[in-house]
């Protein structure tokens, strides 16, 4: 195989996991479905009263981006593991961070970015701001890689286990806490007239710690679950 | 609760022995109990297997 | 005297070290805990504030310091574990987890108790109650992580890599936590903020040195019963008095 350029391989991973998502698109719309869904059930829950709903609105679409998160990280390694790709990718001379790392990436343009996407549409519902929305946004694009990156680790430890999304959830969840008070304060901020400044920063720093650590531990932890 | 608030603020040394000391006392023994019961089985099972494995 | 500390990372020296030890722990243990007891609730007074209930941090702040002190030594021994492939710091990692846990239920249990007398509710999202809360997550995690792997290996080295990214996100974990607390201008459980009584940091820090006394012994309980679990097949376990019967 032609020794390609780091770069060069990470988009040839991107561009497989892609196609492979495009063709089970239910997976990739069955997770965006659950993201709205979840959101909904809140207003249901807790009454349609619009102040307490817009003061709820930057945390329940936060919560709910991160349950979505969790669910759709079962499929990222799952399919390539039990057709063996998996270990093809353990075997070969490349860099199994740098492959792990393209994972991710497609992964989140598949799972994460429609979350981010969609987020505009349900904060109406909630009567956010234009303000409000436009941190939620941002919030999202910075935080939902971090998701996707953690809970790589966890899809990883969890790998072919019976407990699965469950078991791989109740692992991440606590590590994903920073960035659902990042990310629910920036936008709490910029709703009391503060600078969201600061949270936002604070989230650029934890993607920035993320990308650096996140593919080499997951690849630790996939050797340790393919040994 | 209001009941609970009153009776906590007569009673308050009660409320702390009942509620937080005891508590943690009955959590301990749970797990002293617990410890030693493994062992038990532990050593129930090696020996088994031990009897098991000298038969043949 | 010299030590030859690689004789005891086996866990066959171990074994019979951690067994003669046990019984010292555990009597100094319970009598240190009945001397904290009794300063905590005879020689020291009641508090100018909280009355007879500040009483409860006798239990509640060991409990709390050992949760986080058994979580890091629990992530160094995961460390080890992974590090030099040594069958024992991985039992100790599994033996310490379930104490680890109940001490932070134990701080978290009576945090509540204390703060119900203090703000009139059952929980209060203060900043180290929350961050106690997710520690008991991240020890709860490590045991289910390690309670699904059928493979020993398996388990140990995950349940050791889980421990360690849990460990170095503690810190940003509080950080956030505290920075979302302030934020909301939550609620502080602290202590009445006058220095406090001699007689009641005696009985603090003597309660403390029971709590790890007792975690002590506990700990090297667990990991007998592990360790003669895992290595059953082996000679050595067969020629134990125990075993023999």
């Amino acid at each position: 195989m032609k020794k390609s350029s780091l770069p060069a391989l990470v988009m040839l991973v991107i561009r497989r996991d892609l196609l492979l998502a495009m063709r089970r698109r239910a997976d990739v719309l069955t997770t965006l479905i659950f993201f709205v869904m979840v959101v909904s059930l809140f207003p249901l829950g807790v009454g349609p009263e619009m102040n307490m709903l817009r003061k709820m609105s930057a945390g329940v679409l936060w919560v709910a981006a991160l349950l979505s998160s969790m669910l759709s990280l079962g499929r990222l390694f799952s399919a390539d593991y039990l057709d063996g790709t998996l270990e093809q990718m353990m075997l070969a001379p490349q860099s199994l961070s740098m492959l792990v790392l393209g994972k991710i990436i497609a992964h989140w343009m598949v799972s994460g970015l429609p979350l981010v996407l969609m987020a505009p549409v349900l904060g109406v519902q909630f009567d956010m701001s234009a303000q409000a929305l436009g941190v939620l946004i941002i919030g999202l694009l910075l935080g939902t890689p971090i998701l996707s990156m953690v809970g790589a680790i966890g899809a990883a430890l969890t790998l072919g286990l019976r407990g699965g999304g469950v078991l791989l959830s109740l692992l991440v969840l606590p590590l994903c806490i920073p960035v659902l008070i990042f990310g629910t304060g920036a936008v709490e901020a910029v709703s009391t007239g503060l600078s969201a400044a600061s949270h936002l920063s604070l989230l650029g720093a934890l993607l920035m710690l993320a990308l650096v650590s996140t593919p080499w531990v997951t690849a630790q932890a996939l050797r340790i679950s393919m040994e | 609760m209001n009941n609970l608030d009153i009776w906590m603020r007569e009673n308050p040394l009660t409320y702390v022995w009942l509620g937080s000391y005891a508590v943690a006392f009955v959590i301990f023994a749970v797990e002293i109990a617990m410890v030693r019961h493994k062992r038990k089985i532990t050593l129930r099972q090696v020996r088994m297997m031990r009897d098991a494995g000298i038969e043949e | 005297m010299a030590i030859n500390w690689f004789k005891y990372s086996a866990p066959t020296t171990f074994y019979g070290l951690a067994g003669k030890l046990i019984p010292w722990f555990a009597v100094s243990a319970a009598l240190l805990l009945a001397v904290g007891l009794y300063i905590g609730f005879v020689v020291a007074p009641a508090d100018y504030q909280q009355g007879e209930f500040y009483r409860i941090i006798f239990i509640h702040v060991p409990a709390s310091i050992l949760s986080m002190f058994l979580y890091l030594i629990l992530a160094g021994y995961a460390a080890l574990g992974l590090i030099f492939n040594t069958r024992l710091s991985a039992m100790m990692a599994s033996a310490i987890a379930p104490t680890g846990a109940l001490f932070a239920f134990i701080s978290l249990w009576t945090g509540a108790l204390w703060g119900k007398p203090m703000w009139g509710a059952w929980w209060v999202w203060d900043a180290r109650l929350t961050s106690e809360l997710i520690l008991l997550f991240l020890y709860l995690g490590f045991i289910a992580l390690h309670a699904s792997i059928d493979d020993p290996r398996r388990a140990d080295r995950a349940s050791a890599l889980l421990a360690i990214v849990g460990s170095v996100n503690v810190p940003i974990i509080y950080f956030s936590v505290q920075w979302w607390n302030t934020l909301h201008q939550g609620s502080t459980i602290k202590f009445s903020g006058t220095s406090m009584h001699v007689a009641m940091q005696q009985a603090m820090f003597t309660v403390l040195a029971a709590c790890w006394l007792y975690a002590i012994a506990i700990v090297l309980t667990r990991v007998r019963s592990i360790i003669l679990e895992r290595e059953r097949h082996t000679q050595w376990i067969s020629e134990l008095p125990e075993v023999k019967g």
